[in-house]
């Protein structure tokens, strides 16, 4: 089974401390780590895991520049055949539905079977894989917990509902489907492996050899844009504890005590 | 009959003449062993290639001290005084095997070994190994010592086959003697109180013919029992006695350092290597897989084992045992060797590979010098290089790699913890480096150590500073967790940020950053730990330290400036120089301390666990009468402290830094010895 999992780089939220920039609009990005958007790697665990089983490739794509290339090596590290950028000028500033329109566009100039990506990526909405799905006219199924490949193109799915529940559908293939993380244990992916792939040509893909029209993606056809960055006011209800370590930590177990969190 | 006594080779066994019998049953017994030993060494032709053969004069120096002079046995009294006397009667009855088994085939040997002094010595041994069975199989069955597990028949059995071995020698000679009595009416003494002199008492009533088959018989069972004994002690714990000389003399001779992925293959060439680690029992070097069929199974690493203490699924002898029976199994003594399941996952868990905090209890402890950390870096360099780091590990080694801690902390605040008040260096010139590795760039708690170290320092060395931003983690527990190509990366950034410094030498208060600065790195300046450097000054007087009032002080141990490098003294000596400081030691100190917990990594590892090693610890501290725990490691302070927390023993017992307690006790600087204004500025109480 040929799989495809679309991954993107996101400010590591584990290695930076986040804040806004002057303009308000976007966050400070000097001195920012990046890395694979987390749940990405468990869809990217899940296709390996599905590929050895059937006997498949692992292809992993992006939307993005040089500097994103540095995330498809570290999944191809992981153990993913191959990889492909999708880089274009015309691409920049692309709304949900516009990098959906440059995956579909590269979707098609391929032969996949099943299309997995992340639940959501840290900084994005969780949309792009509805979105791909609709525009491919694909089946699609969101935050995939179990996935068991049948006879017949076929695979059978677990989802995770409201109140802990889950449910199993029938899906046929191709599809597109969004991991929820902790499907897996994504695989730990160390230095040695990322320096093994390190010279391993990625083909890059631009708006032409995928022949996408500019009023398609890019920030002319966005119809969704950011217009405010901000950190919310402490509400109603919300205390932030100041002071020391230790006296915050006393502050938190007594109105844990008092709210009976605690006994 | 009619015949003397006194001719093995040429008496007859049904039928058969003495000579051609045991001819016989030499060649076969031999043939066999060979056949065994030539058996047991194959996984050890495919192994890994190790560096063992150097420094012969070390090597042999422990061989003295390890193995003839049986220097760990005295740690358990009682069983290692047993153990000494069966070993010194092992080697003083060496001599008597030959010449027995030599006069079962001519009778130029069968006077050999009567009378003299090396006779009488040779008896007495034969009489105290035969005791001392007698006493180990009373103990392993009626008192059954807790680190022997549940009682097995092995064990018995082949204490029984030695005891047989001696009486059969016993007898031998008893029946002998008694025979010569009885004929002549005279015959050599026997050595009063021994086991030949009693028997030969015994047998006094007896007819010269019985003396004769008795005899005879004694020498047929001596026979048997000495081949049957040769061919069966490779299959068990007792083979030790054919390979202990060999593992101690080829045992690891530099404490503190971990092996190489592999010997001979360089770091840069690591990426080339198709495949990283032990997966597999013949990645084992074949020193490691020697280790295994030593070990004697005697427990005693297991007892001293933290993690196998506080109920973690590991204990060094079950690893090493279970290693020794899948070689046995697959290099089967009769039949093709075959490859068996996966080391990992099949052999051992994760878990159990993950649970090692390297502490060096066990390798402290092994009579052998049985090897443990290396195995399990090796094994943990496999399951890395599978993508199989546990979970809890990833985020932190990923933060190594980008931010150079493991906390995911920007590097520019690697310094803020001085609060400007220790110079960063920049560019050369600075005679002492204060390495600080990053727990205590970052850890909240840990910056207090951080400070202290400062002052201290400042007070003897006007010309320091840090690296400041430059650094990182010295990667320490990377190595020891198994991610070489991450632990060399940060190896070599430190290399040339410490290498421009122009530092002259290097002083650290992090047991784990020394230990790597020392032996993982190389080509640096002089490094030592912060208590060695307060010890000198203590004892120069350079630094004066006020009365403590009142209060109970114990030292805990750092395993990485204990058992990994040998400082016991210094810190003690600091102590002992604090006026009114009464200083206890914990019953488990020095080269027995028990881990805290571990550092480094391990502070991100969640294990399974009945309790934690340092809520054990925090006990043994009580016991001891302590209310005071000094420690002169980062990483011990943040699991004593928790674990005091956890122990509610908040109130009764504190912990507190050995840097610290320098800090809070030195005396103020004399009008001529100034410190650095900066410095003293922030000089307050910590």
């Amino acid at each position: 089974m040929d799989i495809l999992v679309c991954v993107k780089r996101v400010p590591d939220t584990a290695e930076n401390e986040i804040q806004l920039a002057g303009s308000g609009a976007d966050i400070d990005r000097e001195d920012l780590v990046y890395s694979v958007n987390e749940p990405d790697n468990y869809a990217v665990e899940e296709a390996l895991q599905i590929a050895s089983r059937t006997a498949g490739k692992v292809t992993v794509v992006t939307v993005g520049g040089d500097e994103d290339e540095e995330v498809l090596r570290r999944e191809m590290a992981m153990g993913a055949s191959a990889a492909a950028l999708l880089s274009d000028g015309a691409f920049q500033g692309s709304d949900g539905r516009g990098t959906a329109a440059i995956l579909k566009a590269f979707v098609q100039s391929q032969h996949f079977d099943l299309i997995l990506t992340g639940v959501q990526a840290d900084d994005g909405c969780a949309q792009v894989g509805g979105m791909l799905a609709a525009m491919l006219d694909y089946p699609f199924a969101s935050l995939v917990t179990s996935i068991e490949v049948q006879e017949g193109r076929k695979l059978k799915i677990g989802r995770e509902i409201e109140g802990g529940s889950k449910e199993i559908n029938a899906i046929d293939l191709p599809c597109v489907l969004s991991i929820q993380t902790g499907i897996n244990e994504p695989r730990y992916v160390g230095m040695r492996g990322i320096r093994q792939v390190a010279s391993v040509p990625i083909p890059v893909y631009a708006a032409e050899d995928l022949g996408i029209a500019a009023a398609t993606a890019g920030e002319g056809a966005a119809k969704v844009r950011r217009v405010d960055y901000f950190v919310p006011p402490a509400g109603k209800g919300a205390e932030i504890l100041e002071g020391s370590r230790e006296e915050i930590v006393d502050k938190l177990m007594g109105l844990l005590k008092a709210k009976g969190g605690l006994n | 009959m009619g015949q003397g006594i006194d001719s093995i080779a040429g008496a007859t066994y049904w039928l058969v003449r003495g000579r051609e019998l045991f001819l016989f049953l030499h060649l076969f017994g031999l043939a066999c062993f060979a056949w065994i030993v030539a058996r047991r060494l194959a996984p050890l032709v495919h192994a890994r290639h190790d560096v063992r053969f150097d420094r012969p004069p070390a090597r042999l120096a422990r061989v003295l001290q390890y193995w003839l002079a049986q220097w760990r046995h005295p740690r358990y009294r009682f069983a290692g005084a047993l153990h000494i006397l069966i070993f010194a009667g092992f080697l003083l009855l060496a001599s008597r095997v030959f010449s027995l088994l030599a006069m079962g085939v001519s009778d130029r040997f069968a006077t050999a070994g009567s009378g003299g002094l090396l006779s009488v010595i040779r008896s007495y041994a034969c009489t105290v190994v035969l005791l001392c069975m007698g006493v180990a199989i009373i103990r392993r069955l009626v008192f059954r010592p807790a680190r022997y597990g549940r009682p097995t028949a092995d064990p018995i059995f082949l204490l029984a086959l030695i005891g047989i071995l001696m009486a059969a020698d016993g007898v031998f000679e008893g029946s002998q003697v008694a025979f010569h009595l009885k004929e002549t009416g005279r015959a050599e003494l026997l050595p009063p109180g021994s086991l030949s002199w009693a028997l030969q008492a015994a047998f006094a009533g007896a007819g010269l013919s019985a003396l004769r088959t008795l005899h005879l018989g004694a020498y047929l069972t001596h026979e048997i029992a000495f081949f049957f004994l040769l061919c069966y002690r490779p299959f068990g714990i007792q083979f030790h006695v054919e390979t202990s000389l060999f593992s101690i003399y080829f045992a690891k001779l530099d404490r503190g350092t971990v092996k190489p992925v592999e010997w001979g293959v360089a770091d840069e060439q690591l990426d080339r290597l198709p495949s990283l680690g032990v997966k597999k029992i013949e990645d084992f070097t074949w020193k490691h897989l020697l280790d295994f069929y030593s070990c004697a199974d005697c427990g005693r690493c297991a007892e001293q084992c933290p993690a196998n203490t506080v109920g973690r699924p590991l204990a060094p002898r079950t690893f090493s045992i279970k290693a020794r029976d899948y070689l046995f199994h697959h290099y089967p003594v009769l039949g093709s060797s075959s490859n068996g399941t996966p080391l990992v996952g099949g052999l051992y868990s994760e878990e159990e590979i993950w649970s090692c905090t390297t502490c060096g209890a066990c390798e402290a402890e092994c009579p052998l010098l049985v090897e443990y950390i290396d195995k399990i870096v090796d094994l943990r360099r496999g399951l890395i290089d599978d993508g199989k780091a546990p979970q809890s590990l990833h985020k932190p080694l990923k933060s190594l790699e980008t931010r150079g801690n493991p906390f995911g902390k920007m590097e520019k605040k690697r310094a803020e913890w001085a609060q400007g008040a220790v110079p960063v260096v920049n560019g050369g010139g600075v005679n002492t480096l204060y390495f600080v590795d990053s727990i205590t760039s970052y850890d909240d708690r840990i910056q207090a150590i951080g400070r202290a170290v400062g002052r201290v320092m400042s007070r003897l060395d006007a010309s320091f500073g840090i690296l400041g931003a430059k650094e990182r983690d010295s990667g320490h527990d990377v190595r020891r967790f198994g991610e070489e190509t991450l632990f060399l990366a940060l190896r070599d950034h430190n290399t040339g940020a410490i290498r421009s410094s122009g530092a002259r030498r290097i002083v650290t208060a992090d047991p784990h950053a020394f230990n790597a600065l020392r032996h993982d790195y190389k080509d640096l300046p002089p490094v030592e730990h912060v208590s060695q450097v307060i010890a000198r000054a203590v004892r120069s007087g350079e630094l004066r330290l006020n009365p403590v009032d009142g209060g109970v002080y114990t030292y805990h141990d750092p395993c990485y400036l204990g058992r990994h490098n040998g400082v016991y003294d210094d810190p003690r000596e600091v102590l002992d120089a604090i006026p009114g400081l009464h200083r206890v030691d914990m019953k488990r100190c020095r080269d027995r301390s028990f881990c805290c917990g571990g550092g480094g990594l391990a502070l991100f590892y969640e294990a399974r666990e009945n309790e934690r090693m340092g809520v054990l610890r925090v006990r043994m501290a009580a016991e001891a009468g302590a209310s005071v725990i000094v420690t002169a490691c980062p990483f011990c302070m943040v699991n004593l402290e928790d674990a005091i927390k956890v122990a509610g023993m908040e109130g009764k017992i504190a912990a507190i830094d050995l840097a610290e307690l320098v800090d809070r006790q030195m005396v103020p600087p004399s009008t001529r010895v100034a410190a650095p204004a900066a410095l003293s500025r922030v000089a307050g109480p910590v």
